[in-house]
């Protein structure tokens, strides 16, 4: 057992909730703490010259949030949002302060309680795949669940220049 | 039970500041000649409520400075003292001295001791009459010299008071006694604990104290006899005239007299303000919990009263639609529709009511300027009059404290190198007095300042030359007026010629226009050689809600500030120019304007106009520049309420914001001087 990561033998018997969602067929989890609520997709308005993987703002009760799709964040093919599509509400903390971000989904699935010893650390991926946004990997029931870190991952101020202005 | 004082603290430093804004605004109108008793009374209970307030929460080393000042606001009051000049700058700068104070204690940092020691000096010596020191910093000696002196001058009493252990079962009450003896004058308390016992030995019914009392002022001393006629009996005393013992202290050594002026403010013995400094480090640890810079806003009661109202006639028609809607049937229609009125009606005054309540005057930052300008003619040597115009006029208590630093900013340029020396200025054939105007007015949605001064104005020949020096503009650029105006606007330019403290140093118009701008709005300048500048702030009333026109690009619905648009029109092809093939520009009597079109800029696919003639142009103006805005369709206008885009995302080129339309969908606001940058780029 490795002592590094968030990984300790203190925090042996401690559990998580992960939220898990499915994009394409990956699962992924994010802490359930920082989901604020699931809606379905509905369309939004374009924040335009931003990056393509945001959609665009959304009114959330009088706060304009910005939407934020993961598969286009992750290089994925995109699909037709479908009405199973679903966003996310994310509060994600970050050196400026708490934003809320919604992210596209394409379903959630569960919600696991996860003990701290069961989460493995994420496997060096090589350059191809950027690994600072993962927190670990899970498994459950033989598949893999790769747990993001939503803090590091929707940082407004990073979007500009990842993947070139649509 | 214990009340915890701290937080009624943000209420006493708002107070105090308070307080402190009326007296110095009334000490700058005192007049020398004819001094109004109710000046002074307004002055005197500023401080008074200062003093108790600070006393109240513990903050010795207020209290006790503005017990100083309070003094020699009394004998003012009285006319037992004749109002000065010189006077009136001494209390001037106690009144900067507790504001540095008041906010040390605030933000939780140190106070300055060594300035506060000098303002007290400085009171004192005001108060003792003896206007011998010129400089607050003069040597430790000669403050001990003149410490002497003025204890010679002094009048009133030193008091010796040693009870007897049984005084308190004779039912007499020092601290009531004292309280008389402080009617009389101004009354100094020094307890010896010496004679207390250990705490085990101690009997309450017991006085072990005894006292050592300094009574300023002119008093009787038959009448300090009179307080004490009822102890004669039980204690040991003596009144010994204080003049008399301030001569036999003169007579002490010189070293004794160094060592007293370490301490400059006699008559308050080093325990004790050491003591007072104890207790100020001590509040200070205790509010460190209280919250920091929570901003407040004070609110007239009658508006409040108003929303109380509205919120009840609101809850009415929501109760009344509820039951409309409860068996509803379709002869119910019009008791539905009325309802629905009402709603509309009520809603529209809650929100009108609610951004009154953000309304503030101007004069809250007005207010600060007589003081500023007093200052700076004394330091230039310049005769100015100050002249404010529409100090009611009310703004949004955020454009209240932003406009507030490059206002001084504006206001220092004017005093400093607007107005010339009295000499120059009778030599111009002026009056000898340069006026300095602070204008403020409404005009449209749009708050307008200006600053007028009747100074030497700019001298546009000097400008371009300053500007082709430092590069700012090519050497044989033509430039219109306004062009020329706008130069003093950019970084790096200043062309006073000396560089003085109060400004010059050429940072300073750019960082006020950048502010400006941050806030909505815009700054221009005109100037008259000879007969003065003007610089004109133009800002949106509030920075909340903004009336709106919304415009479709595609499916898009954008908004574009109603404030900002001039017209819109049809272009037909005839009107369009294009410029190697590229820039577009459309002729509108006259002018050529250039033609931002909106769906490339924001990549609409959705466009339905790619023709300039299917489309509309908007004519807009933002920032001194016009241009045609190319947009599908105007839809309607409305008020829209402006959301920040940043406090979840960033900020993003050409929008300045984000609104929600009727149907809930987002919208957002263009920025109409940030979409040109765009363009150009």
């Amino acid at each position: 057992m490795t002592n590094d990561n968030q990984v300790s033998v203190l925090d042996d018997k401690k559990a998580e909730q992960y939220l898990t969602f499915q994009l394409a067929d990956e699962s992924y989890g994010v802490e359930i703490l920082k989901v604020q609520e699931i809606r379905g997709w509905e369309p939004v308005r374009d924040i335009p010259n931003t990056p393509r993987f945001i959609k665009g703002a959304l009114n959330l009760r009088g706060a304009i949030v910005p939407v934020v799709d993961l598969r286009e964040r992750f290089g994925m093919p995109v699909v037709e949002y479908t009405p199973i599509t679903v966003v996310i509400v994310l509060c994600v903390n970050n050196e400026d302060g708490a934003h809320i971000i919604g992210v596209v989904a394409d379903t959630v699935s569960d919600v696991l309680d996860i003990k701290l010893s069961d989460i493995k650390k994420s496997p060096d991926l090589g350059a191809k795949i950027d690994t600072r946004y993962m927190r670990g990997m899970y498994v459950y029931k033989q598949r893999m669940v790769m747990l993001l870190d939503a803090d590091k991952l929707l940082n407004p101020a990073e979007f500009e220049g990842l993947g070139k202005v649509a | 039970m214990s009340i915890d004082m701290a937080q009624f603290h943000q209420v006493f430093f708002e107070e105090s500041f308070e307080g402190l804004d009326i007296m110095e605004s009334g000490l700058l109108n005192l007049d020398m000649g004819d001094v109004d008793a109710e000046d002074i009374n307004t002055i005197f209970r500023a401080a008074h409520s200062i003093k108790g307030g600070s006393g109240t929460f513990g903050f010795t080393a207020v209290s006790d400075f503005t017990h100083i000042l309070e003094t020699l606001l009394d004998e003012m009051r009285d006319g037992r003292r004749k109002v000065t000049q010189p006077a009136v700058n001494v209390l001037l700068g106690s009144v900067d001295c507790l504001r540095e104070m008041l906010t040390a204690i605030q933000n939780e940092s140190a106070v300055d001791n060594a300035s506060v020691a000098e303002h007290k000096l400085a009171l004192e010596i005001e108060l003792k009459g003896g206007a011998l020191l010129t400089s607050p910093h003069a040597e430790p000696a000669a403050i001990a010299k003149i410490n002497t002196a003025i204890s010679l001058n002094e009048q009133g009493w030193a008091i010796t008071f040693c009870p007897h252990v049984d005084l308190l079962k004779t039912g007499n009450d020092p601290v009531r006694m004292f309280r008389e003896l402080s009617t009389l004058g101004e009354l100094e308390i020094i307890v010896d604990l010496r004679g207390l016992p250990d705490f085990y030995d101690y009997n309450p019914e017991e006085c072990h104290l005894s006292w050592q009392l300094n009574l300023l002022g002119q008093v009787n001393i038959e009448a300090i006899e009179d307080i004490f006629d009822w102890v004669e009996g039980n204690c040991d005393m003596s009144i010994q005239s204080l003049a008399d013992k301030a001569a036999k202290v003169a007579q002490l050594s010189a070293v004794d007299l160094v060592d007293d002026s370490v301490n400059p403010d006699e008559g308050v013995s080093p325990a004790i303000q050491l003591a007072a400094v104890e207790t100020a480090k001590s509040t200070k640890e205790e509010s460190k919990a209280a919250a920091k810079g929570s901003s407040s806003i004070r609110v007239d009661t009658s508006k409040i009263d108003t929303l109380i109202n509205m919120v009840g006639e609101l809850v009415i028609t929501q109760s009344m639609l509820s039951l409309v809607g409860e068996h509803f049937e379709l002869g119910k229609l019009d008791q539905l529709k009325s309802g629905l009125a009402q709603l509309e009606r009520h809603t529209r005054e809650l929100q009108e009511s609610v951004m009154n309540i953000r309304m503030l005057p101007i004069s809250f930052v007005f207010s600060r300027f007589p003081r500023l300008t007093h200052d700076l003619s004394t330091k230039l040597g310049k005769k100015i009059e100050l002249k404010l115009v529409g100090e009611n006029t009310e703004v949004d208590k955020t454009v209240v404290e932003l406009i507030s630093d490059p206002l001084v900013h504006l206001v220092r340029n004017s005093l400093d190198h607007g107005i010339e020396m009295p000499a120059d200025r009778i030599a111009a054939g002026k009056p000898e007095m340069g006026t300095v105007t602070l204008e403020a007015y409404h005009r449209g949605g749009n708050i307008v300042i200006e600053v007028r001064d009747d100074g030497k104005g700019l001298d546009k020949h000097k400008l371009k030359t300053k500007a082709i020096e430092k590069g700012l503009i090519e050497k044989d650029a033509i430039l219109t007026d306004k062009q020329i105006f706008e130069l003093i606007f950019m970084p790096g330019f200043s062309t006073a010629e000396q560089v003085t403290d109060v400004s010059g140093r050429g940072v300073g118009m750019d960082v006020v226009r950048r502010n400006i701008q941050a806030l909505g709005g815009n700054i221009e300048l005109i100037s008259e050689l000879g007969k003065g500048s003007t610089i004109a702030i133009h800002l949106p009333l509030t920075l909340a809600i903004l009336d709106g026109q919304s415009v479709a690009v595609g499916d898009e619905t954008f908004i574009v500030p109603l404030g900002s648009i001039i017209e819109s029109i049809n272009v037909t092809d005839k009107m369009v120019n294009r410029v190697a093939g590229k820039g577009e520009t459309f002729r509108l009597r006259g002018d050529y304007l250039p033609i931002v079109r909106m769906h490339e800029i924001f990549d609409v696919k959705s466009a339905k106009a790619e023709k300039l003639t299917d489309g509309l142009m908007v004519v807009v103006e933002g920032q001194g520049t016009r241009y045609g805005l190319f947009v599908d369709d105007l839809l309607g206008q409305q008020q829209v309420v402006i959301k920040s885009l940043e406090a979840n995302y960033r900020r993003v080129e050409g929008v300045s914001g984000a609104t929600i339309l009727g149907d809930g969908s987002v919208a957002l606001i263009l920025d109409i001087p940030g979409l040109v940058r765009l363009s150009n780029q």
